[in-house]
């Protein structure tokens, strides 16, 4: 298994204490990207909300898409505003859209040289970056460019 | 009926404590925002006990019961707060303060805001607790937590897509710190800042240098207002708000990055609205105060309310025409968020005031119509139009 992109100590990721990105968070654990749907409409939408902002209906599901996207933004990161980034250098984070779940958009870090030229429109596809800690486990969707 | 705010309020006075480096305050939050209040009311000629109303915005945390009490206000008739974080808030507090008169709910009105960081938080550090939920979950833990990587993102995007270099973003600062130079207020007076000093700064997150992100201040900034027929009752020209405008496009407050129309200041809906309000046009606006919590929220905001267009960015932009008395659009006349000080913009729509008194540090000779662009990026956001009484 490959090494997380960014230095340990940063936030941790926990479902909401109200379930509402339950299924994403269960899904990512299991190496699937779940994202929410609505069964009455069948669109898609993201992040989550209680009601379908389309047809206000409050029947909303999660299902798996391919966690395969294109770059809609991009940053590099310079100044470290976590401890934990302390001695990172730069990196980059990465605005993914999804065109198989209706465009809607994701954050992640891209992964390769942080250095690198992004051209927007890019296609990546998703990876899952599993961090086993002691006190709680969890996985990140990173990102890497297709050729 | 035609609902309109336009010269039926004006503001009677503006005030502002000493402006420190954060966490630099000699005086507690609330210290604060007292001194600035009694700083504006003097300089409306009025005593405070006849403030009948507070507004503010960014979850202030001076309550306007306890400033009422503290300030023995005869009564208490109007306490309002704008919903919303940042600096969106600073133009929304001054037409809701505007529309509780004009409505006949108050007849004095504070807006006001105050800030000690040093005493609270501060806005540009990352969460340090170790389990994150909700929004934060799915941005935080991929090293994007302050507001400047929030808003990076979407400068990010509008600078690529309209083909817009970094020299842009640079003659927004350079003019900040220009007009900084002429304020003894400012906290970067007698800090000039050129060419060379802005291109070899570090980067925060790109497309930002250290010089187009905003300070971090301590200190309190306020207003009077009062409604327009006993404007001239007070010791100095009153300016008339002309318009105001608040809010956000469609579902700009999607979660996670995720509102539809991503690249923007979130002014698109509400500029048609001002302009409209207000009775005026882009090329009638005299001076510009647009807040800078990044100079990539100025450069969309002028954009989306009409200076120029998309395309067209490398053109405008270039610092003379931002330089008070003879540029174009003399813009952030008090050095601004940038070079000034960081009262959450509240001290933009001091300027503006100032501007239309001829008070202003870097005064616009014969400026009328002062224009405020308040927290750009943020949702929901607000501007302002005030106006001298040639333009009733
Ligand atoms: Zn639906």
């Amino acid at each position: 298994m490959n090494a997380p992109y960014l230095a340990p100590g940063l936030p941790q990721p926990a479902p909401a204490p109200d379930g509402l990105d339950a299924p994403f968070w269960e899904g990512l654990a299991k190496g699937e990207l779940r994202l929410q749907r609505c069964r009455a409409c069948r669109g898609w939408q993201w992040g989550p909300e209680w009601i379908c902002h389309r047809c206000l209906s409050f029947d909303l599901g999660f299902e798996p898409v391919a966690p395969k996207g294109r770059i809609y933004s991009y940053e590099r990161v310079w100044h470290p505003v976590h401890p934990a980034l302390k001695d990172q250098g730069p990196y980059l984070v990465a605005l993914v859209e999804i065109p198989g779940a209706g465009g809607v958009r994701l954050v992640g870090n891209l992964l390769g040289d942080p250095r690198q030229t992004v051209p927007l429109g890019a296609s990546v596809e998703g990876v899952f970056e599993r961090h086993d800690d002691p006190d709680a486990s969890f996985t990140l969707l990173q990102w890497r460019l297709l050729d | 009926m035609n609902r309109t705010l336009r010269g039926s309020v004006a503001v009677a006075g503006v005030g502002e404590t000493d402006y420190f480096k954060r966490g630099q305050s000699p005086d507690p939050e609330f210290k604060l925002a007292l001194k600035a209040i009694i700083a504006a009311c003097e300089d409306a000629g009025i005593s405070p006990r006849e403030v009948d109303g507070f507004a503010s915005y960014s979850n202030d945390r001076s309550d306007p019961s306890r400033l009422a009490a503290a300030l023995g206000c005869r009564e208490l008739r109007f306490a309002n707060m704008q919903w919303g974080g940042g600096g969106g808030g600073g133009s929304a507090a001054v037409g809701n303060a505007a529309a509780a008169i004009a409505g006949g709910l108050a007849d004095c009105v504070v807006v006001f805001r105050a800030l000690a960081q040093g005493q609270f938080g501060r806005f540009g550090q990352g969460p340090r607790r170790k389990a994150i939920f909700g929004d934060g979950a799915h941005t935080a833990p991929y090293g994007l937590m302050s507001p400047a990587q929030m808003f990076a993102m979407k400068v990010q995007r509008f600078m690529r897509q309209h083909g817009v270099g970094q020299a842009a973003l640079r003659a927004i600062s350079l003019a900040a710190y220009h007009h900084a130079q002429n304020n003894p207020r400012a906290v970067m007076h007698g800090r000039p800042l050129d060419e060379a000093t802005y291109d070899n700064s570090r980067w925060i997150v790109e497309p930002f240098h250290l010089y187009d992100c905003c300070l971090e201040n301590d200190g309190a900034a306020a207003m009077v207002l009062v409604p327009a027929e006993r404007a001239k009752d007070f010791p100095h020209a009153p300016a008339y708000l002309l318009g105001a405008a608040i809010g956000a496009h469609f579902r700009a407050g999607a979660p996670v990055h995720n509102t539809p129309d991503y690249a923007t200041s979130t002014f698109k809906t509400l500029a048609p609205r001002l302009y409209e309000m207000a009775g005026v046009a882009p090329g009638d606006v005299d001076v510009l105060q647009s807040y800078e919590n990044f100079t990539g929220g100025v450069l969309m905001s002028l954009v989306e309310h009409g200076f120029c267009p998309p395309d067209g960015c490398n053109e405008y932009f270039v610092k003379e025409r931002f330089l008070a008395p003879d540029g174009d659009l003399p813009l952030n006349t008090s050095g601004g968020n940038l070079a000034e000080c960081y009262m959450h913009g509240l001290g933009l729509n001091v300027e503006a005031v100032r501007q239309i008194r001829g008070q202003s540090s870097n005064p616009v000779p014969g400026a009328q119509v002062s224009m405020v662009i308040s927290g750009p990026m943020v949702t929901p956001v607000s501007c302002c139009i005030f106006g001298g009484e040639a333009t009733l």
